[in-house]
């Protein structure tokens, strides 16, 4: 088994979701985070006061998958979430030891 | 005592009434200005971050409470109470717990039977105490927007007493003391006589240009001076963390603020009315003012701009508004609009963390107010309309005396307040200090000053899993536990 995360912009949330909807996937998490990679921050200005916003707003997507899903799921999120434009974010995958479905205890493929 | 008689009868014997419209107008217009200080909570407290919003309304709130209770003692006694000479201060004494005033009438003219003239109602003492005291109590709030993020609580609740009474209730008694009104002599810079400070100065300052915004905006420099720096300013961002907020507590403050400028008339009248379309006519062109800087400048209008903006072009109309027209009006507020909205920068020029702008904003707009009125003054204004006298501006032919009294006031209640303010917050940080240290800085006053937190907003989850941790209730007699045995 195998972890799919990824970092993408916010907007682009419903986007990824459908397409994972799309291809069959029936769950995942989504959590707020904040970061830069190469895009840096963004600059606001109050009252005249120019600050540099370092971390940008972001949003987590995982989603835990069989191993032969993991690179087709890697590039349905892709598609979801690539706009041409600096900040899109990253996907990675890891591989995942063990997965347990709390409700029965079902336990690897079973519990995805 | 009171007797209800119509104000076209002539009195035989002169005994003074009160006109029931000018009371409701006052005491209604002393509700509304008691409004403006949680609204100016809510201005500064949408401006500082998440982790120090309740201690920066916390410290607009308490005033309501030192300064309502110090005014009932003293407080407006050594404003209104019998001069001790000069026109320096009322005698805090005289009328000690308002002993002595409750039945008291003020501003009623007798009939004048050479001139054919009808007596005219006056106020009762108490609806003037009332409007006065919402005064002092917003005078004094102003002032915390310079010290946001790092106060000691208990030290600014000493400073709001002590400065109530050394420097704002003297400043009052300058500008609000008309002689003859409450008592017989009132202060050197409202009034020109014989025996005041300098003769008196004659300068006008309706709503107070000078004793308030003048007074608090220098205030608010000396005390940034004395607790220094927050950690990390210039160098950090430190984002307004609810502009929302910001913009809620700027309409009520200009809602308020009608009340603070036409209920200055202290009647419902002719001036009353003209003070409140100037009010209206100023704050909307500082808008404008403001907004076309950050535009030219920075590129984008912002709504902190727009907010900032509107409280920029109350500050500046509030001495003038009834001695200038309103086409007068359009001009002081543009003026203040686009000056305070580049003055606000100085802060970062010259080193001090005033940091909501107390400086820009308050000292800089009303010294642009009281000083146009040097300017601008003119009979064409609400006071002229009203049939009162007005020594008229440069601009109106009026050569440069006005000017020269508005500078008096002005200069006079900066310098004062600087000085005395300085002196006050110093002698707070050398005996019980006036800042946290450094980790209580970092982790947020919220919690190291009132042991609470603003939002319990954290995460996704809403707060539904409360926080880990144990309860205790006060009643319980068991020390209130925070996060300790969280782990488990």
């Amino acid at each position: 088994m195998k972890l799919v995360t990824a970092i993408i912009k916010p907007h682009q949330l419903d986007e990824v979701k459908e397409a994972l909807e799309a291809y069959g996937i029936s769950g995942m998490t989504v959590s707020e985070a904040s970061g830069y990679g190469r895009q840096r921050g963004h600059s606001e200005v109050y009252r005249g006061a120019e600050y540099t916003v370092d971390f940008v707003p972001k949003v987590r997507v995982e989603v835990l998958v069989d191993d032969i899903d993991a690179t087709s799921v890697a590039d349905v999120i892709l598609k979801g979430a690539q706009t041409g434009r600096i900040g899109d974010g990253k996907i990675w995958t890891v591989p995942v030891e063990d997965v347990v479905r709390v409700r029965t205890g079902e336990r690897g493929v079973d519990a995805l | 005592m009171v007797l209800r008689m119509s104000a076209i009868t002539f009195v035989a014997a002169d005994v003074p009434f009160t006109d029931s419209g000018n009371t409701a107008w006052v005491l209604a217009a002393a509700a509304l200005v008691l409004f403006m200080t949680p609204g100016l909570a809510l201005f500064y407290g949408g401006m500082v971050r998440t982790k120090s919003v309740l201690n920066m309304m916390m410290m607009s709130f308490i005033t309501m409470g030192t300064v309502g209770t110090v005014w009932i003692l003293w407080g407006y006694s050594e404003t209104f109470g019998p001069d001790v000479g000069g026109g320096i201060v009322g005698n805090p004494f005289t009328h000690f717990g308002l002993k002595g005033i409750l039945d008291q009438i003020y501003g009623y003219v007798p009939a004048d039977a050479a001139a054919g003239t009808a007596a005219a109602g006056g106020i009762p003492a108490p609806a003037f105490v009332a409007f006065q005291v919402v005064f002092a109590i917003i005078a004094v709030a102003l002032v915390s927007g310079a010290i946001a993020d790092r106060a000691k609580f208990t030290a600014w609740t000493v400073f709001t007493v002590v400065w109530a009474t050394l420097v704002y209730f003297p400043a009052a008694h300058w500008v609000f003391a008309f002689s003859g009104y409450a008592a017989e002599t009132g202060g050197w810079i409202a009034n020109k006589a014989d025996g005041l400070l300098f003769g008196g100065a004659g300068a006008y300052d309706f709503a107070g240009g000078t004793a308030i915004h003048i007074n608090a905006g220098a205030a608010g420099l000396a005390l940034a001076i004395v607790l220094g720096k927050r950690i990390g300013f210039a160098k950090e961002p430190m984002r307004p963390h609810n502009l929302t907020l910001v913009m809620i507590g700027a309409g009520i403050l200009w809602f308020g603020w009608f009340g603070f400028n036409a209920g200055s008339a202290l009647g419902a009248g002719t001036q009353a009315a003209g003070v409140w379309v100037n009010t209206l006519a100023a704050t909307c062109t500082a808008m404008l003012g403001w907004l076309i800087v950050e535009k030219v400048r920075d590129g984008h209008p912002t709504s902190l701009g727009a907010a900032s903006g509107v409280v920029a072009g109350l500050v500046a109309i509030t001495p003038a508004c009834a001695t200038v027209s309103p086409i007068g009006a359009l001009i002081v507020g543009l003026v203040a609009g686009a000056g305070c909205a580049l003055a606000v920068g100085l802060k970062f020029r010259f080193g001090f963390d005033d940091s909501l702008d107390v400086v820009g904003v308050h000292l800089v707009g009303g010294l642009i107010g009281t000083l146009l009125i040097g300017l601008l003054a003119t009979k064409g204004s609400p006071t002229g309309a009203a049939g009162l006298d007005v020594n008229e501006g440069v601009f109106y032919g009026g050569g440069f005396s006005q000017l020269g009294a508005q500078v008096t006031g002005a200069l006079t209640v900066m310098v004062f307040s600087f000085v005395m303010t300085y002196l006050i917050g110093l002698a707070i940080h050398k005996t019980i200090g006036f800042r946290v240290d450094d980790t209580q800085e970092s982790q947020g006053v919220d919690l190291s000053e009132h042991a609470e937190s603003a939002y319990d907003l954290s995460g996704l989850t809403g707060g539904r899993f409360g926080s880990p941790g144990a309860v205790s209730t006060a009643s319980s007699g068991k020390p209130a536990k925070t996060h300790e045995g969280a782990s488990a």
